[in-house]
């Protein structure tokens, strides 16, 4: 959060020296304001005034990295309530509840294969809550450790007493777990947590929250994420609005750290509707117990949904896209250049297993239909997009006939006269390619 | 230093909209349906008001459900012959309001006749005591013809009929005005285009208290988070006060999960997706819990089991009026 002039005006000795090239401290405390001067170019400034200074510029939403190496967590820095006034910055973990006493290698597998591949990106269950069912601090370690070297993904260490969290603590701290003691942290845990520089859990409503974290900082503890503990979903959901406006409109820092909720609904269906309320509401960590593909997907397709950056059209590069290794006989299917349209494009020509030709026309990442009402996806933009490409060359003489959405047959006819070449009028959705490929297409290249 | 008090107080509230008429109100609907009526963002009760509950309507579509995908068409098949049975059984299946589509229509679907639109209304009104919506063909000259009859034919039912477009709103806003039904003004996920709408529809003489909004839909993973920043952003411009945007939301959702392959793809097709039977309503319910996050208050759905997952949902998010 950027101090104001006054703010650090009144950090300044106020002397009016002129020693910093600025006649008065005001004046230069505006220049401090304004980023054209740097604090410490005022000789007189003391030390805790820049220590003061360097606190406040620090986000007011601490960062917290959990785990370590490519697959490490980071989540909290953010800037905004709504993503339409910037974004939304650090993707929140989607961890899968594990207990140490479960037959770690089926619930490995499990975790490995809620991965999904979706437009370009992969979006997968990406932290491991352990819970020490077992009671037994050794054995959490233990399990704890294979999870970090098998799966490389970060953990989040659960249990009821920090007796049961040193040894993993203390022996796994190079893989940075989060240290979740419930209803904690107690003295113990802060204490280990202080010495073993790990992240920790602060438990409870906000008054207890706040109180915890001050006292948590106050012995060292540097990284902390808040969690409501067991409420109901709209408690959680008012705590995560809360905690959110309190560090970012009021820069109060105490409850400054991003919060990790849990999915709490025993009926599954209720439980992923749950964890996807969350990720869209603020949770910097989702912990779920489902763990079948059917309830997961939904909260990642959210969490990649809301993660977007607002500003940026998600689009692919306008080119020709070749499918299942084309050859001159091979269909040529245009559409635009808009993400989601390319992807359900592409995924029903793979699975078609047809060969073919995806031209994508830019239109400035926008949907078929919308980019055809700006004139962005009309016959003389897909002339160009076919000349500029070259595709014709790559295709025989019968073959140059680009199928268009059927979204936008209004348009065959003009394309036909533009292009001098048959043109042919695809399904309306993306799922009806299969099928088209499949059928009518060979029928209409004879 | 105590936690600091972090409450926002509004000047906009969101108008409450009534839809339905019981017998003393000159209609025969059993019950009425309010939306809207908020003071803040959704679900926010430590600084706002909540009066009404988030409403879920089911669709009865005159075409039938034949290309409806296969777990909505389990639920439905067996009535989708039938629009009196279909729609009385909306009310076995938990509906708040029933919304009736008049895609049979559209030329391409049977081309069914201003009077025998009109005659498919009357018939679900009186297979059915809930409150209905009505939503016509989606073609500008088809609806012009089509809807007139069917307010006529709803005359006091104090229906909701869609839909208003900016290229096509008078014959509707007409009708409305005449019949005494509230209207649905749709414009495509933008602000601008939305609150131009209610100026034009208010310039003919139409309440914009008697409007509920359609920013047009695209489920989770399709298009969604577009709209669900489009609803949020309008309703943060309702709340700061501007008349314009104070209109209820909802969504005509249930046709768009049909476009989303993880939710309909067969269980040999995509074994890693887990089981249809399951995918398919749950990502129908949180594509409506998405749009409630974002301020949405009506949703049409198509799969009664959806529609039974979301309510559930609501029962444990939302306020206590
Ligand atoms: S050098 Fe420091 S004390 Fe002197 S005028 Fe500048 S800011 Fe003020």
């Amino acid at each position: 959060m950027a101090l104001t002039g006054l703010d650090i005006y009144k950090l300044l000795p106020r002397t009016n020296c002129g020693d910093c090239g600025v006649p008065t401290c005001l004046a230069f405390a505006m220049k401090v304001a304004a980023k054209q001067a740097a604090l410490d170019e005022c000789p007189h400034v003391s030390e805790e005034s820049q220590e003061a200074a360097g606190a406040a510029s620090q986000p007011p939403q601490k960062l917290v990295t959990i785990g370590s190496g490519d697959r490490a967590l980071k989540i909290g820095n953010e800037t905004v309530m709504f993503r339409h006034d910037e974004r939304f910055h650090h993707p929140c973990g989607i961890a899968l509840l594990v207990n140490d006493t479960d037959d770690l290698d089926a619930r490995m597998e499990t975790v490995r294969s809620l991965s999904f591949e979706r437009i370009g990106q992969i979006i997968d269950v990406d932290t491991v809550a352990l819970n020490c069912a077992s009671g037994d601090g050794e054995k959490l370690q233990e399990a704890a450790g294979r999870i970090q070297t098998e799966l490389s993904l970060p953990v989040v260490l659960i249990a009821d007493s920090a007796d049961k969290l040193r040894p993993a603590a203390e022996g796994l701290s190079d893989g940075r777990p989060l240290l979740w003691e419930r209803g904690g942290p107690s003295d113990a845990l802060v204490e280990l947590a202080a010495s073993a520089k790990l992240p920790v859990v602060v438990e409870g409503d906000l008054e207890k929250c706040d109180a915890d974290t001050q006292k948590a900082k106050g012995a060292g503890v540097e990284e902390m994420v808040l969690c409501p503990g067991e409420v109901s979903p709209l408690e959680t959901l008012q705590f995560l609005t809360v905690t959110r406006r309190a560090t970012l409109r009021r820069t109060y820092r105490p409850l400054g750290y991003p919060v990790l909720v849990r999915a709490w609904a025993q009926d599954p269906v209720q439980q992923s509707l749950e964890g996807c309320h969350y990720v869209d509401k603020y949770a910097g960590i989702v912990v779920l117990e489902v763990d079948s593909p059917e309830y997961v997907l939904p909260v990642l397709v959210t969490r990649q949904g809301i993660y977007i950056d607002p500003q940026v059209p998600v689009q692919v590069e306008a080119k020709v896209h070749e499918i299942n290794n084309p050859t001159e006989t091979s269909p040529l299917i245009v559409t635009t250049n808009f993400s989601l349209t390319y992807y359900s494009v592409l995924g029903e020509v793979e699975a078609s297993r047809v060969p073919a030709r995806i031209l994508t026309v830019d239109t400035k990442g926008t949907s078929v239909l919308t980019a055809w009402a700006a004139d962005e996806f009309g016959p003389e933009q897909i002339k160009d997009a076919i000349e500029k490409s070259g595709v014709f060359d790559q295709l025989g003489e019968g073959y140059r006939k680009p199928i268009i959405p059927g979204l936008v047959a209004v348009i065959s006819g003009e394309l036909r006269e533009e292009l001098e070449q048959e043109v042919i009028v695809g399904p309306k959705e993306a799922s009806g390619l299969g099928r088209f490929l499949n059928n009518e297409w060979p029928k209409l290249v004879g | 230093m105590p936690v600091p008090d972090v409450k926002e107080k509004f000047s906009g509230v969101v108008h409450a909209v009534t839809i339905g008429a019981t017998s003393e109100q000159g209609g025969s609907r059993t019950r009425t349906v309010t939306i809207g009526g908020e003071t803040g963002l959704p679900m926010l009760s430590f600084e706002a008001e909540y009066p009404h509950r988030p409403a879920f309507a089911l669709e009865v579509n005159t075409a039938g459900a034949d290309d409806w995908h296969s777990q909505a068409r389990k639920h439905v098949g067996e009535v989708a012959a039938d629009l009196e049975k279909w729609a009385a059984r909306c009310e076995e299946w938990g509906a708040d309001l029933v919304c009736l589509h008049l895609d049979a229509a559209h030329p391409d679907l049977g081309g069914r006749s201003p009077e025998e639109c009109a005659d498919d209304v009357k018939r679900v009104l009186g297979a059915t005591g809930l409150p209905l919506i009505v939503w016509g063909a989606d073609v500008d000259e088809v609806d012009n013809n089509v809807l007139p009859k069917c307010t006529q034919a709803a005359a006091g039912e104090n229906c909701l009929f869609g839909t208003a477009k900016e290229a096509n709103y008078r014959t509707l806003a007409a009708s409305c005005l005449a019949d005494s039904h509230k209207i649905i003004a749709e414009a495509p996920s933008d602000i601008n285009l939305s609150k131009q709408l209610h100026i034009l529809l208010g310039d003919v003489g139409v309440n914009v208290q008697n409007i509920v909004m359609h920013p047009t839909c695209g489920a989770l993973g399709f298009g969604m988070v577009y709209i669900y920043t489009t609803i949020e952003r309008g309703r943060i411009a309702a709340l700061g006060g501007d008349v314009l945007m104070q209109q209820p939301v909802v969504v005509n959702m249930g046709k768009e999960i049909g476009r989303v392959k993880e939710a309909t793809s067969p269980d040999e097709d995509a074994p890693q997706w887990g089981k249809l039977d399951v995918r398919a309503p749950l990502w129908e319910a949180a594509t409506a819990v998405g749009y409630m996050e974002a301020g949405a208050e009506l949703f049409i759905m198509r799969n009664p089991e959806a529609l039974q997952q979301a309510k559930t949902a609501v029962e444990a998010l939302w306020p206590k009026a």
